[in-house]
């Protein structure tokens, strides 16, 4: 019997084939480059995936301002933009979580660069509930209880809560993927670095994590708060129990009285020049502040400033 | 060989150059079909070489346990306090997604490839390959999207899970996804069973079931493993839809509508963090070793039944 080959197994074949071929070139052709010069008119961006929405709009505005700089961004969370920073293969990381000890002796050693840290904007990292769920405020204590490993509240009527029109009250715990700054921002802060108790749902972006809270009445989640939607509901945290929650709004971020309030970063690889620099000037200027506050963030209340 | 030329004596010069060519062009078409047969093997030892360099490492290093990394639950590869390397979940969660594909597409895409082989007429047959050959060419991340928005609440809505995206979700996604594959391949291998088998079942008074189940099916048994197994490769191999649909949640599943995740949707999904040569990113290929031996016992294991049943 002569076995002839259809046209979809080919097709598959050559696709597995240049898979294949691309992830053995992948690694190597990434390690040695030494990123594009920054007199290049093109200016990449990659990182948090909180920060995705604004870096874009960022880059389409700043085409009027300045027609010769492309700007292309790309999202995956605060770890893929800087582990690319380490690689050297971008020119600015987003990121809503600061670079650890060991990342910024990592890219030293590997560009000979020390990483330049800018802070760009603030956001509220705001927990997400259902809109049928009538809690209204949570402390972070709780919040752990639901999220650690460990952690002992599984349901809501240990909340004290019952959600109209759901007979399995379990919590269903939306989370992120570990290469999300987000992720790693609420186990420091919320979790006290302890680990999530395996089952959540990882999501692989901040819009996704709001979706499917959005969508299932007995969710509770965490996101930026520039994703809100009319399907969710912002809760009040408190720090702790009995003392009163804070709700995620611009001035209770900038007073720091909510209690997930953080900054976002941008990283360059050494003092930025060129294109680089005007495009990060141009961030912190008026007129990039605006467009962050348009999208959902909280601005720098002094204007431009560095640490 | 054109007869004026042999028999004419002045035409005996040029014919050994042109033989000379003819055996060289041979010779050389010969080598260049080898080279590209053997560079299938060559690519293979390739690949599993070099994730299994990236991979070796950890593998040797003291605070790695082996069998914590096959059969235990636990992963958290990022953790603060105390980093656990277990795929125990991710590999139920990749079988059981694969396998209830399988349940799904296996019986709709054979029962399909019947259909167009044997049943429908000639322009039906025409209308209903090219729109399925269509299907098969819906990218990946397509069919994830469609999962997490619209089958989710599908889902949530006729069986009142509390959450819409999970295994069920992406079984039935992986399904939809293999179907176009079964029924491709399986339609070719029961189109080259000879026609002088069915003329024979017909002579003999055997209706069009019986044809299909007595002497078609058999015939054609090798084709049709082929095509499964295709299907399965899809299913085991298929990563972006599957990181939609799935839930993408480290869990043992008790039930069809909890939430799983997959050896391939947690590489694609972590690989891009883990920094180049940490001991997070070694177990991702070593994660990439175990994927290639649970694909390759399949394949095996397909080969040794497909022998089996010719000896018999």
């Amino acid at each position: 019997m002569s076995r002839h080959i259809p046209r979809v197994a080919e097709i598959l074949f050559l696709a597995g084939l240049s898979a294949g071929l691309g992830a053995l070139l992948l690694p190597t052709g990434c390690g040695g480059g030494a990123g594009p010069e920054p007199a290049t008119t093109s200016i990449q961006v990659k990182g948090s995936d909180t920060m995705v929405n604004v870096a874009q709009a960022w880059a389409e505005e700043y085409r009027k301002v300045e027609p010769t700089v492309a700007v292309e961004v790309s999202g995956g969370g605060s770890g893929v933009g800087i582990a690319a920073l380490e690689r050297g293969t971008i020119d600015i990381a987003t990121a809503s979580r600061n670079m650890k000890p060991d990342e910024i002796e990592q890219t030293r050693r590997n560009t000979g660069k020390e990483p330049m840290e800018f802070v760009v904007g603030f956001d509220a990292l705001a927990v997400y509930v259902n809109k049928e769920n009538p809690i209204n405020e949570i402390a972070l204590e709780q919040l752990a209880q639901i999220f650690a490993e460990g952690g002992t509240i599984t349901k809501w009527s240990q909340l004290g809560v019952s959600i109209p029109g759901v007979s399995d009250d379990t919590i269903v715990q939306v989370s992120r993927q570990s290469s999300s700054g987000t992720y790693e921002f609420f186990r420091e802060h919320v979790l006290n670095k302890k680990d999530f108790k395996l089952g959540s749902r990882d999501m692989n972006g901040s819009k996704e994590v709001v979706e499917l809270v959005g969508t299932t009445k007995t969710a509770i989640g965490y996101s930026g708060m520039g994703y809100a939607t009319l399907a969710v509901k912002m809760l009040k945290v408190a720090r702790k129990a009995g003392e009163p929650a804070v709700a995620p709004t611009v001035e209770n971020t900038l007073n720091k009285s909510y209690p997930l309030a953080r900054s976002l970063q941008a990283y360059t690889l050494g003092e930025p020049q060129g294109a680089v620099k005007k495009y990060i000037d141009w961030m912190l200027s008026d007129a990039g502040q605006k467009i962050l506050q348009e999208s959902g963030y909280v601005p720098i209340p002094t204007g431009g400033k560095s640490t | 060989m054109t007869d004026p030329a042999l028999s004419n004596p002045r035409t005996v010069g040029p014919r050994p150059r042109r033989r000379a060519w003819a055996v060289i062009g041979e010779r050389a078409l010969e080598t260049v079909i080898r080279a590209s047969g053997v560079s299938a093997i060559l690519f293979v030892l390739a690949i599993f070489f070099f994730v299994f360099r990236e991979a070796a490492p950890v593998l040797f290093s003291d605070d790695f346990n082996f069998l914590e990394f096959l059969f235990s639950a636990q992963w958290y590869p990022t953790s603060d306090i105390n980093v656990r390397y277990g795929t125990w979940a991710l590999t139920v969660g990749s079988f059981s997604v694969t396998a209830l594909a399988m349940v799904l597409a296996v019986p709709f895409g054979l029962g399909a490839a019947i259909y167009i082989s044997e049943f429908s007429g000639p322009r039906q047959r025409e209308t209903l390959k090219i729109t399925i050959e269509l299907l098969a060419a819906i990218p990946s991340v397509v069919w994830g999207f469609i999962g997490l928005t619209v089958m989710s609440r599908i889902i949530v809505a006729l069986t009142g899970a509390p959450v819409g995206v999970n295994l069920l979700n992406g079984g039935l996604i992986l399904a939809l996804m293999s179907v176009p594959i079964i029924v491709s391949i399986g339609e070719d291998a029961l189109k080259a069973v000879p026609d002088s088998y069915r003329e024979a079942a017909q002579a003999l008074g055997a209706t069009r079931w019986q044809i299909v189940f007595r002497v078609l099916l058999p015939a054609a048994r090798n084709g049709l493993l082929a095509a499964v197994l295709l299907g399965v490769g899809r299913a085991v191999g298929e990563t972006m839809a599957v990181l939609m649909a799935t839930g993408h949640a480290v869990h043992l599943p008790h039930s069809l509508v909890d939430s799983v995740r997959t050896l391939t949707a947690n590489i694609a999904a972590e690989l891009g963090e883990a920094p180049v040569g940490s001991s997070h990113y070694q177990v991702l290929f070593l994660t990439g070793v175990l994927l290639f031996c649970i694909t390759f016992a399949v394949n095996l294991t397909a080969d040794l039944v497909i022998r089996g049943v010719r000896r018999k």
